[in-house]
């Protein structure tokens, strides 16, 4: 064999497994989707109906069911505002880590690392008795409180990393302009940092959208969000596969979303802190 | 350096938040380990029983096989990501026609949340309708029973979470791999280095550094997770898929013992304390 051969022979075996990795890594979210759209009788039979008539029929019954709007309303206000507050602040925070020489910053950075660590599960328990005592319990407001807190560890962090980016000269010079710090911070730093907030936002918004646990004791019908939701359906709806693949993949929707819109700014996210970069 | 109020101001509304929920739920969590305290008499007042919850849990055994669930499930995970990850980004880091398509579909699982990949993983895993029977038997192999055979369900739920973060593995790895100065392998090679020699010598101890960090990472994220057996399994059959997260929560919200719920979360959290701090080290390490 040639050495050319050879090469193209490597390359060959290369791309086959590369392909079969993508297929076990789509099927499986191939098959919820496909659910979704069929009718039962199709969902149901074996061997399986790879070509099939669609039907939005689950979507409708989903769409239609008792509740859904509220708790897709629920997640989408949960998930925005827990976005913009745990952003603003985590800058906020940033700034001051990055910028300042002051007692106490390095136990304080040290100490917010250790709290990104912290299982929801841990705090399910305690937040669930304070809420109530506080009146929280079972309010937006107060899953969206926990969602910042969980959150700002890792905005903190990530948008002090591309506040220290920006050079120092930059702002002093504006200070010596008579900028206060508050307008060095607007003005100068926040444009600065756009694509630090967006890779923070998209996380934010990821982790509020998905969580579970928290949201199963925090809320009620009334205040319940997706997730928790999709889970009421699977014992609800007992072998209903295609009304639960479908609220299934509307969960899923900003996922795919966010995955072919923005995949270099997640991975980006997902990157920083283990490599350096 | 000035010498003002301002960098307390902008840290301010973070640190309050972060009092609020983070610090306080976990101390208080802490003292409540101590007492006996039951959810349907929440309104009555905790009582003091020392050091008893531990203890119970020590002696009990559902505690003992969770501890031991937690820890196959744990170290699997990561070993076997690690390995499976470490090889495809081996395979890809020279770059293939459309790799960024490849990275962009392998965040997909990643991004999707915990309750939707139980629910697609607990339809693939059905034993009347199932693809994965389904496949097995087109293969002339024998049906297995993955979610109800107490032998088979961890295993079950270990493949799910090979299949959810496996390309996170990947995709750090290969990140790393691509951060190696390029005239480090191609001196290796002009000295007549092969591929394995150049793997073993140059590359593996490159990016040892970020291996040690992912493994940290998804160490942690295997304890904190439960969402996935409480969709799939509800830590059963038995208790051969529950975690301590899971445990944890069934043992609060199920057994209704929030003190001894919450012995747990100390357990826990001593754990992942432990962890994080031997990340936050690697990881300062790394930043100077």
């Amino acid at each position: 064999m040639t050495f050319k051969n050879r090469k193209r022979l490597n390359r060959f075996i290369v791309l086959m497994i590369v392909l079969v990795g993508m297929v076990i890594c789509l099927f499986p979210i191939y098959e919820m989707v496909s659910t979704s759209l069929k009718y039962e009788v199709d969902a149901f039979s074996l061997p399986p109906k790879w070509i099939f008539r669609p039907t939005f029929e689950n979507y409708r019954n989903v769409l239609l069911s008792n509740g859904f709007g509220r708790y897709f309303f629920n997640s989408v206000i949960v998930a925005l505002s827990t976005t913009f507050f745990s952003v603003c602040t985590g800058a906020l925070a940033g700034y001051s880590f990055s910028r300042f020489k002051y007692k106490g910053k390095k136990l304080l950075i040290v100490f917010t690392l250790l709290l990104r660590m912290i299982p929801p599960v841990i705090l399910v328990i305690p937040v669930f008795v304070i809420w109530n005592s506080l009146g929280l319990a079972n309010t937006r407001i107060g899953l969206v409180l926990v969602y910042i807190g969980l959150n700002l560890p890792f905005n903190i962090w990530v948008l002090k990393t591309f506040i220290s980016e920006i050079p120092r000269s930059l702002d002093e010079s504006a200070t010596i302009d008579g900028c206060s710090d508050w307008m060095v911070f607007s003005r100068i730093i926040l444009p600065l940092i756009a694509p630090g907030l967006s890779v923070a936002g998209i996380f934010t918004f990821r982790i509020a959208w998905n969580e579970y646990i928290l949201s199963l004791v925090l809320t009620n019908r009334f205040t319940r969000t997706l997730p928790v939701a999709v889970s009421l359906f699977l014992t609800d709806a007992g072998t209903e596969w295609g009304k639960i693949t479908a609220i299934a993949t509307i969960t899923a929707i900003p996922a795919f979303i966010f995955t072919f819109t923005a995949a270099k700014k997640l991975i980006m996210g997902m990157t920083a802190g283990a490599v350096k970069g | 350096m000035k010498r003002n109020k301002s960098p307390y101001l902008f840290a301010l509304p973070a640190i309050a938040v972060l009092l609020l929920v983070m610090v306080v739920p976990v101390v208080s969590g802490i003292r409540l380990s101590f007492f006996e305290w039951f959810l349907r008499d929440i309104r009555k007042e905790p009582v003091f029983v020392g050091l008893r919850n531990f203890i119970d849990l020590f002696g009990s055994e559902n505690f003992q096989t969770s501890i031991r669930v937690t820890l196959v499930f744990t170290i699997s995970v990561v070993c076997l990501e690690l390995f499976v990850g470490l090889v495809l980004a081996l395979l890809l880091e020279d770059g293939l026609p459309g790799l960024r398509f490849f990275r962009t579909v392998f965040i997909l699982p990643v991004m999707i949340a915990p309750v939707v990949v139980g629910v697609i993983w607990k339809f693939l895993y059905n034993p009347s309708y199932g693809k994965i029977n389904y496949f097995l038997s087109v293969l002339g192999l024998k049906e297995v029973g993955w979610l109800s055979d107490p032998h088979m369900a961890l295993i079950s739920i270990i493949i799910t979470d090979i299949w959810q973060w496996t390309p996170f593995v990947f995709l750090l790895l290969l990140a790393g791999l691509q951060g190696i100065p390029s005239d480090l392998s191609d001196a290796a090679r002009v000295d007549g280095a092969n591929y394995l020699q150049n793997l073993i010598h140059i590359k593996l101890p490159c990016i040892s550094g970020v291996i040690g960090i992912t493994a940290v990472l998804r160490l942690i994220d295997a304890f904190r997770g439960l969402v996935v057996m409480f969709i799939m399994t509800n830590g059963g059959p038995g208790v051969s898929t529950e975690i301590l997260s899971l445990h944890l929560y069934k043992t609060a919200f199920t057994d209704q013992r929030l003190g001894k719920a919450s012995a747990v979360a100390v357990i826990l959290l001593g754990i992942i304390t432990l962890l994080s701090i031997i990340f936050i080290t690697k990881n300062m390490k790394d930043e100077t």
